[in-house]
Order: C-alpha cells, then structure tokens, then sequence
C-alpha cells in the first residue's frame, strides 16, 4: 500500500461526485473563511491601536486616580478624585521628578454646546497646551492655547472638524462665540479631520483650558489624568518611580497594596490592548471554529452515504487483498482531502475578503486600516480542518473497513 | 496427514525430511466434512459433512442448483468467510492459522477471484482496473503496468487498455476481471458463475480462456456454475445438493474450447 496511489485514489473517488464534493466542503470552507477574516481583521485592528499608541510617544505616562482595575467591577474607581492641585505642584517640583519635561492635566466630560439655534453634545476635554504634541493634533486653523489662557482661566475652545460642520456648517466658526453652560467661549482653534484615535474621537470633541474646565464647567477640584512627558526615553523607568514615590508621599501612603493611583507607560497601554484584542479575536476565532463541527458532521454525513454506495467496490478491494486498514486509510484519506481542499479555499477566500473588507474600512472610517494577514490563522484554520477531517472520517472508514467481503460482494 | 505427523513426531531430527514428504503427498486444498450454518434467528444449514481433496493444478467445476451451497463453499476455500464446523486446509494450513492481514496477503497472492457480476470499477479503465491487486500486494509501483499488460494480454485485451470499463461488452468485462485475478499470478483461480450473465458466445469464450490458462499455465481452477455444458470444460465435477456432494466424477470427454477462442 503505497501513500501516493492511495491518495490518488482518494481523489479520484471524491472526483466521480464533484458536485457534491463540492457541496460538501462548502462548510469547511466558511469555516475556514470566517477564521481567516475574524483573525486578519483582528490582528489589523490590533496593529491600527498599537500604531496610534506608539504615536503618542514612548515619552509619555499617564497617572491614572483610584485603584488599578483589577477587573471588570474595578472600572469604577477610574472616577476617583485622589489627583489634586497639590499632587500638581508636587510632581513639576523639579525636587521630586527630575526628569519630568511637562505635565499636562486632563479632566473630561459631556456638555451641550449652543451657537444661536444649533446644539450640539460634545466631549468635553479640558488640558493645556501640550495636549497637541502628546496626540500629534496641531489646529489647521487658528492656535492652540497659550500658557496665559491656562493660567488665566479663560473661555476659550478649540472645536474638533465634526463639532464645526455640526455647529455652523460651512460658514466661519474661527473667532465666533459659543454657549457652554452659560458661559461664552471665543473659538480659537479648529482640529483638522482625524477619526477615531483608539477609544476617542477628537472630531467630535471641544477642547478647552483643564482650568476653566475644572472651575466652571465641571465644577471639581480633582483631575481625571495627569499625562507626564518625560525628558527622555530612557528615564521612563526611573520618572514611574519618582511619581509613585512623590505621590505616595503627598497622600500618605505607606502600603503599596493601598495606592490610590496607578501610573501607566505606552508599554503598558501597548500590553493591555494586545491581551484584550488578542482574547476578543480568540474568542471570535473560536466561535467562527464552531462552524467546522458543522462542517465536519455534512463530512462525515457523506462519508457514511459514500461507504454505503460503495460496499460492493469495498469487497471487491478485499477480495483482491485489501486489509482493513487499507480500507480505513482509504477512506480516511478521502475526507481528509475534502477537507484540506475546502481549508485551502478557504484561506484563499478570507485572504482575498479580509483584504477587501481593509480596503472598505479604510474608506468608510477614514484611517489608515492596515491589511494584514496572519500566518497562525492559516497554519490554525488548515490544522483544524484537516483534525475536523479526521475525527468525522474515523467512524464512516472504520465502518467500511469493517465490512465482511462476502456481505459486501452481495450487496445489491 | 495423520501418518507424517507420526512419522514428525518419532523423528525430531529430520524435519526436512518430513515436510518434503507432506509437500509431495499434501492436496493443495483439503476438506473435511465441511459445514456451515447461517444463523438469521433460525439456523440454515447451507453446507454440511463436505469433504473432497483439490490437487495442484486441477481444473475442477463445482456445480449445482442455486442455493446448493456452491458459492458458499466457494467463499470458505477463499478464505472470505469461515466454515461452522470440519476442517479446511489450504496448503495444509487452515484459516485459524492466519492472522486478519495475513489472509488478506494470502487472497492477494493466492487466489484470484472472478465474479458473475465482473465487479470492475466503474468510471475507470482497464489497466487501473487490472492493476488493482498490484496496489495492495506490496510490489514496486513501477513494476505494476507491465504485469498488468502482461495480464490484459493473457485475455487478449490488449486493445482495449485504456477504455473505461464501462464502455466494455459483458464478455469484455468478464476477460478483464480475468485479467485482474491473474495479474499476480494466484496459484487458485475462484470463479463464481463466471458466465451466468454472459450469452452462450461470450460464455463459451470465458470457459476458454480458463481453461487454457488452466492447461497452459497451470493455475489451479475452480469453477461454480449451473450449467452442464460450461461444466464440463473442466477435468472433474463435483455436484452438490442441498449443502452436500452428490456425486464427483472425472470427466473423460472434455469440451476442448481452445480452438473457440480464435477471433
């Protein structure tokens, strides 16, 4: 029993019933498909996230208030007011961390912004000047803040693209007064189109001095971040320790376990984000694997009908010497085949889609949206097929090879 | 038998002896109130208290109405299904003697079967329909389109190598299941109601073909049939009935078919 023959002869009996060879894979290969797309397309939002990450700069960390989440329940203590005014003062103290270049506040929320009749709801983002450095997001028209409209508590606003078409259209917004609670602020600056940066959208957000932000709108004493640039790359390691050091200090707390802060680097944003889109593209994955178990009982389903259709060439084969394992091979060999085949359209086929879908999602989201195909998922969706092959193809083979000859000769 | 396994076991010291002597005197195909019952909720007895010796190249037809018992018996000396009861040697070795994979090797190697059906493989030609015990027979692949050539050639099918056996008359069919019990030059030949669904021509030049690679190459042959006049191509006929031997008799006045098989 050579493997080469055999083979051939498994493709020549599935090639006698091509339409419903054909018909038969059709499951393997949407399976196969779906992993493909799911884990291209998870792997390249990955890779857009990373990228928009990396941008910000390996110079910067965020102090984040309250405990670190730990889990999904944590997520609430995110709202804790532990960053003040003095933690501020604190951290630029060139005492505490020398190697801090600047620090930039940062307090947030959701008000309604009026101009004559039009309203608008819009993210709120109080910060100061530095904020256009840190996410590479200069005005294309007007300014950005100066260190007097900080300091001096002003009104005035820097309006993303979406909240400028929304609020005036295509008339000139520069210089013109909005309403925020009550207040009016001078437009100074407009964003230039950017879309959706990781989990935010500048489009769509306003953006003002934290000062006036803290004082007037939000009306808090505390900050929702403190985003630190750090004079150098290379003092990332020893600026997280100063901070932790200063405000543990300024908070007196001796008890790491009892931190109300957490400090966050880009690596450590670049990790979080890895593990999640990596279980969220597994689980997807997995679902999508599901489809192959479907697939695999159409296999073994034709498989069983094949074996039945074909007894008396199986006593035939072993009247002229066939033992039951060359029986069990050949028909083993025979599902394998369909399902590698439809695996193999199936990468073809995700590949080619995920490729078009990059295509689409970059014109309708307006980004960049990377193509990227992985080689895991291929390695991952021909192993499964090949394994769903095997598994539904033992009990239909083991049934043919455990045919007696002479009931299979006389089947009519 | 009973005489050299004395003859064995007084004289440990010349076992070669001793087989040669079981060689020259052993039948190739031994039987010994031979019986086999169906058991479908009730017993039927479908062969019972057979016994007769096959030597080495005869040519013997085993005849009978149908449900005699024939091709039952035809299936236990092929080693494709297991007497009941009696005993069955085949070369001196009965069935229990073989593992599952060794009496696969020995149906590939010994025996060629021809079936009344022809039982090809349909959308498939000639030779790959010949070459098929090659595949399972542990011969070098390269080798297997010559033997099979060499076996279509023995029906005179050269002609016809690459047609799909579809495309084939009945008697076509049968010469290349011929063709393919041949291919690895079985020592038996079975061939179960060879001509039952041929017409008498084509029939007639079936028998013919056995017979003279009977007399020509001196496979040993075994043949089922019904009829009388197909029957008698054959040196010996043994008739049964009803699961037991009528009558086995040497046949004086052969039909010689040889010169029918000219085109």
């Amino acid at each position: 029993m050579n493997l080469k023959y055999s083979l051939k002869t498994a493709l020549r009996g599935l090639n006698t019933n091509k339409s419903r060879s054909a018909l038969t894979i059709l499951g393997i290969v949407i399976g196969v498909m779906a992993i493909i797309i799911i884990m291209s397309l998870g792997k390249a939002a990955q890779n857009l996230i990373l990228g928009q990450i990396q941008s910000i700069g390996s110079k910067v960390i965020a102090i984040v208030p309250g405990r670190q989440p730990k889990g999904p329940t944590d997520i609430f203590s995110t709202f804790a007011d532990s960053l003040k005014q003095r933690d501020l003062e604190s951290l630029q103290s060139k005492n505490n961390v020398p190697h801090l270049n600047k620090l930039m506040p940062v307090v947030f929320g959701s008000e309604s912004l009026v101009y004559g009749s039009e309203t608008y709801r819009s993210t709120i983002f109080g910060v100061n000047d530095l904020f256009a450095k840190i996410y590479d997001l200069e005005p294309s028209e007007g300014r950005n803040f100066t260190e007097e409209e900080i300091k001096g508590y002003t009104d005035v606003v820097i309006i993303g693209s979406k909240v400028k078409e929304e609020l005036f259209g295509n008339s000139d917004a520069l210089g013109e007064k909005i309403k925020i609670k009550g207040r009016n602020f001078r437009i100074i600056g407009i964003l230039p189109k950017k879309g959706q940066f990781s989990f935010l959208n500048f489009d769509e957000t306003s953006i003002i001095p934290y000062t006036t932000a803290q004082q007037y709108i939000f009306g808090i004493k505390y900050f929702h971040r403190l985003v630190v640039e750090v004079d150098d790359e290379a003092n990332i390691g020893q600026t997280v320790e100063n901070i932790k050091i200063t405000l543990r200090n300024n908070h007196d707390i001796e008890d790491i376990s009892k931190d109300d802060f957490f400090v966050e680097t880009q690596a450590d944003a670049m990790n979080i984000v890895s593990t999640v889109t990596n279980i969220l593209t597994l689980f997807l994955a997995a679902v999508a694997a599901i489809s192959l178990i479907v697939g695999g009982i159409g296999i073994m389903n034709i498989m069983l009908v094949s074996v039945t259709e074909r007894t008396r060439e199986i006593g035939l084969r072993k009247a002229v010497g066939a033992t039951d394992r060359d029986i069990l091979l050949q028909f083993l060999l025979e599902s394998v085949s369909l399902t590698a085949i439809g695996s193999i359209i199936g990468i073809a086929l995700g590949g080619l889609f995920s490729f078009l879908i990059s295509i689409i999602l970059s014109q309708i989201l307006n980004l960049q949206w990377p193509f990227a195909f992985p080689v895991s998922a291929a390695l991952l969706g021909l192993g499964v097929a090949a394994f769903v092959g095997l598994i539904f193809g033992i009990y239909p083979a083991r049934k043919a090879s455990l045919k007696s000859p002479i009931d299979a000769l006389r089947y009519e | 038998m009973k005489l050299f396994a004395i003859l064995f076991t007084k004289m440990p010291g010349s076992r070669h002896f001793c087989v040669i002597l079981e060689l020259i005197t052993m039948s190739l195909i031994e039987v010994h109130n031979l019986c086999k019952i169906y058991k479908n909720g009730t017993e039927t007895p479908a062969l019972c208290g057979m016994s007769f010796d096959i030597q080495e190249g005869e040519f013997v037809a085993v005849m009978g109405p149908s449900g005699s018992g024939k091709s039952t018996l035809l299936h236990i000396l092929g080693f494709l299904d297991r007497q009941t009861s009696g005993g069955y040697r085949f070369m001196g070795k009965t069935i229990d003697d073989y593992s599952k994979n060794k009496i696969a090797h020995l149906r590939n190697k010994k025996f060629g079967f021809v079936f009344q059906a022809f039982n090809l493989l349909p959308r498939t030609n000639v030779l790959e329909n010949v070459k098929l015990p090659l595949f399972y027979s542990g011969i070098k692949e390269s080798k297997w389109n010559e033997m099979a050539k060499k076996a279509i050639e023995a029906v005179e099918l050269g002609h016809r190598l690459y047609h799909d056996s579809s495309q084939l008359s009945g008697g076509e069919k049968q010469r290349v299941a011929i063709a393919r019990a041949l291919v690895n030059n079985p020592q038996v030949i079975f061939a179960d109601e060879p001509t039952g669904n041929l017409d008498s021509k084509s029939g007639e030049l079936i028998v013919g073909i056995i017979q003279r690679l009977n007399e020509e190459r001196g496979h040993t042959v075994i043949l089922i049939t019904h009829e009388t006049y197909t029957a008698e191509h054959a040196q010996r006929i043994i008739t049964v009935k009803d699961g037991r031997i009528e009558t086995d008799t040497k046949i004086h006045h052969r039909h010689e078919a040889k010169d029918g098989f000219r085109k």
